[in-house]
């Protein structure tokens, strides 16, 4: 899993992006923030949410979940 | 005489210009990616025969180099072959460390080569177990635009890979057509008319014409 490594911490790149959701928002505005690609945000937010570090409205708008919050703060 | 498809599966219908680019999901050295999470932005999706080869390094390193300028183009780069995700990663490391040059796209692992038999690219006259120099252009709809095949033998030009996206690009934007050798900057052909009407009015217009089929205009 590229936003976890082996020992269970989050990539930089999956730390920048639930950084970025702690308010909803969508992948482009993520890869504004976070100045990733906008396919590298598409995947991490793909994979942080099979994690159930984020989650997903039906208008594509992600917000970071309460393990996600655990998750940035351990 | 051995059967060069012997022991390769069918491929079925091999993707061309403007078919839909088959979507996947499989690993890759930036990690789980689909092609759908690029939509949006140009694609060039290129094959290579197999890691610690020396042409498909130098191949790297011009991609590589040109990443930038396929980044102003709104275009990713999507790198792929028959290679575990662990060759794919000790390249990329080797290339870094050998040559100074961090490989910044993403590389796909296709060992069981599901992806590379769903895009036609392995040419089993030249080898079974390996892709051949292959190049899909996908714009940003998902839509295949144009494709390059290369022999294993030799290396492809990354600057005529820009340019072709450039032109595609501008064929897009100006609903014009680009000329043999064109650059950006140069002349581009306007679309000859189809009908008499329009043929006879086609010199009228203020174009640079030879005739009322041939007409070029700068942009």
């Amino acid at each position: 899993m590229a936003c976890i490594d082996p020992d269970g911490n989050l990539t930089r790149t999956a730390e920048l992006i639930l950084l970025a959701l702690r308010t909803p928002a969508g992948a482009e505005v993520v890869a504004a923030e976070t100045d990733l690609p906008l396919f590298r945000v598409r995947a991490a937010l793909r994979e942080l949410e099979r994690g159930g570090l984020l989650t997903a409205s039906g208008d594509q708008l992600f917000q970071i979940t309460a393990r996600g919050i655990r998750k940035l703060e351990a | 005489m051995e059967n060069p498809l012997e022991g390769l599966e069918p491929q079925g219908r091999i993707p061309r210009i403007g078919d839909p680019a088959p979507n996947f999901e499989a690993e890759s050295t930036f990690g789980n990616i689909q092609l759908a999470d690029f939509r949006g932005s140009w694609v060039v999706f290129f094959s290579h025969p197999a890691d610690f080869t020396p042409v498909c390094t130098t191949e790297f390193l011009a991609f590589a180099r040109r990443h930038p300028d396929f980044r102003k183009s709104n275009t990713e780069l999507l790198g792929l072959s028959i290679d575990s995700i662990f060759a794919h990663l000790s390249w990329v490391r080797n290339i870094e460390e050998k040559f100074g040059c961090r490989i910044p796209f993403p590389v796909v692992a296709d060992i069981d080569r599901r992806v590379a038999l769903c895009y036609g690219m392995i040419m089993p006259g030249e080898s079974k177990t390996e892709t051949a120099r292959c190049v899909f252009i996908i714009d940003p709809n998902a839509v295949i635009r144009a494709l390059i095949y290369y022999p294993m033998t030799t290396g492809r030009n990354v600057d005529e890979i820009l340019r072709l996206v450039t032109a595609l690009q501008t064929s897009d934007a100006h609903m014009v057509a680009t000329p043999a050798n064109w650059q950006p900057g140069d002349p581009v052909i306007v679309p000859p008319p189809r009908t008499q009407e329009a043929a006879a009015e086609r010199l009228l217009e203020n174009y640079d014409c030879k005739d009322w089929y041939f007409c070029q205009k700068k942009l």
